[in-house]
């Protein structure tokens, strides 16, 4: 196997069980996820370090949650329409994420592309989580997954969220702030209650998936400069 | 886990959960019909659902299909999602009310089919976990090639996931559709024992196998009918 291998070049890393029939597949290139609610600055972020990977020489693929060819229309539909139940949803999800997988993700890596996620299973499993489904079997479900190189956690306090999210929208939305939960008729307690229970999710993750947690509290060019540094320490340590 | 009770994450159920699993062209959709309109005859509470039928869902499947855009995985993954959505909306709130639930395809085929493809077995199976055990299971024995045949005629063509094409079997369409076919009802014939299936011989005439269907049911009513009057329980222990 090593002598079919180039330089550089390595097996993918899954989770769990899922697609067996890829696992031996060799790559080159890297995986970073940037995690955080609506309001945490994720995209922002997304955006800056990809310009500057891009700016280094690197060549790089966004991807996210509801980009897949195969779902990402259905789910806004089924958004709109009937209310789905919780495992529904989240295996919509989780089928937007494998296509994305298969078609985008795993094909820019063999090629040596560095692929920049703006959310990835971890949402998709705190969301699910705190709307009662069990931890294992999320993370059986997503066992699937490619494990990325990076992972980094914008942890913004709710109060600063729901700040940021009302200066910029002049609302909130309803799933991010657990309106479908019925946990308080107070949109601003329910928003606030919401994003406790997520960040408490995260937290219980940060261990087990490797989580660089960033403290998002801060100004853009504050997280963007810790954030950026730590992907070229890595980067350079190849 | 003994005895029948329906059980799974959500605990038992008062309902019954009645499925037909088999190959196409097994003649299980024809007879679980059948028992859907002998149970309304009694006046029972009955909901039938089949697989792959969730109205969300089907768009973004069947666009899918169209454009051969499915791997192993997101098969699978779409047909959880459409199972999930039936799951949660109808058959367990259906179950929980104590209706009689029948299922054209239940979770077998699910693990039939995506084990064939080339998924992990231990992977699915946990997918499907929240998914209650059905009271009865009648799976439709028959041999692939008569099965084949019936859904043959009148049909000038198969379509491409149907008949397995994206496993790369064969180029020829009934080549791979058969091979497809046999691997399927390996994986169905695996599973007779460890899910206790109710083997019924398909080859019978639709008649014989009905009246099978109806004796094994029949000792479920019997909490439904007690309240009913004598002359149904006549009519159940008859399977009229």
């Amino acid at each position: 196997m090593a002598a079919e291998m180039q330089a550089g070049s390595r097996c993918m890393n899954f989770y769990g069980d899922g697609i067996a029939y890829l696992r031996d597949l060799p790559v080159r290139g890297r995986f970073i996820v940037i995690e955080g609610p609506d309001g945490s600055g994720r995209s922002t972020q997304v955006e800056a370090l990809t310009s500057r990977l891009e700016s280094d020489g690197h060549a790089v693929l966004n991807t996210g949650l509801k980009r897949s060819e195969l779902v990402a229309k259905g789910i806004l539909r089924a958004k709109q329409s009937t209310p789905l139940g919780n495992k529904t949803m989240t295996l919509m999800y989780a089928a937007d994420l494998a296509d994305q997988i298969e078609h985008k993700i795993i094909p820019a890596l063999e090629a040596g592309t560095i692929v920049v996620a703006d959310r990835y299973i971890f949402t998709l499993m705190a969301r699910s989580a705190v709307r009662g489904l069990g931890r294992k079997w999320l993370s059986s479900l997503f066992g699937f997954a490619l494990v990325p190189d990076m992972v980094f956690y914008l942890d913004v306090t709710p109060s600063e969220l729901f700040y940021r999210a009302f200066q910029k929208y002049s609302a909130l939305d309803y799933y991010e702030s657990g309106a479908d939960m019925g946990v308080s008729g107070d949109l601003y307690e329910s928003f606030i209650i919401y994003q406790k229970r997520i960040a408490t999710q995260f937290r219980q993750m940060e261990k087990s998936y490797s989580m660089i947690r960033i403290d998002g509290n801060k100004t853009i060019e504050e997280v963007g400069a810790e954030l950026q540094e730590k992907v070229g320490t890595f980067l350079g340590a190849l | 886990m003994t005895g029948n009770p329906a059980r799974g994450e959500g605990g038992r159920v008062p309902g019954k959960l009645i499925v037909v699993e088999g190959v196409d062209g097994s003649g299980k959709s024809t007879q679980i019909r059948l028992l859907e309109k002998w149970l309304e005859r009694l006046g029972l509470r009955v909901f039938f659902t089949e697989w792959n039928s969730s109205e969300a869902v089907r768009e973004i499947t069947s666009g899918g299909k169209k454009k051969e855009l499915l791997t192993p995985t997101t098969f699978s993954l779409l047909h959880a999602t459409d199972f999930a959505d039936r799951y949660e909306r109808k058959i367990y709130p259906l179950l929980r009310a104590n209706y009689i639930v029948l299922c054209d395809r239940y979770i077998y085929t699910a693990y039939a089919r995506d084990i064939v493809r080339g998924c992990q077995p231990g992977w699915v199976k946990k997918v499907y976990s929240f998914a209650l055990k059905p009271d009865t299971t009648f799976y439709f024995r028959v041999p692939v090639e008569t099965a084949m045949n019936r859904i043959l005629t009148g049909r000038s063509r198969l379509k491409f996931y149907e008949a397995g094409m994206d496993l790369n079997l064969s180029s020829d369409s009934y080549e791979s559709y058969r091979i497809f076919q046999g691997r399927i009802v390996e994986q169905y014939e695996s599973m007779v024992r460890r899910e206790r299936f109710t083997v019924i011989d398909a080859t019978q005439n639709i008649e014989t196998q009905q009246r099978l269907l109806r004796e094994k049911v029949a000792p479920m009513l019997t909490p439904y009918l007690i309240k009913k009057k004598a002359g149904n329980v006549e009519a159940v222990e008859h399977g009229r």
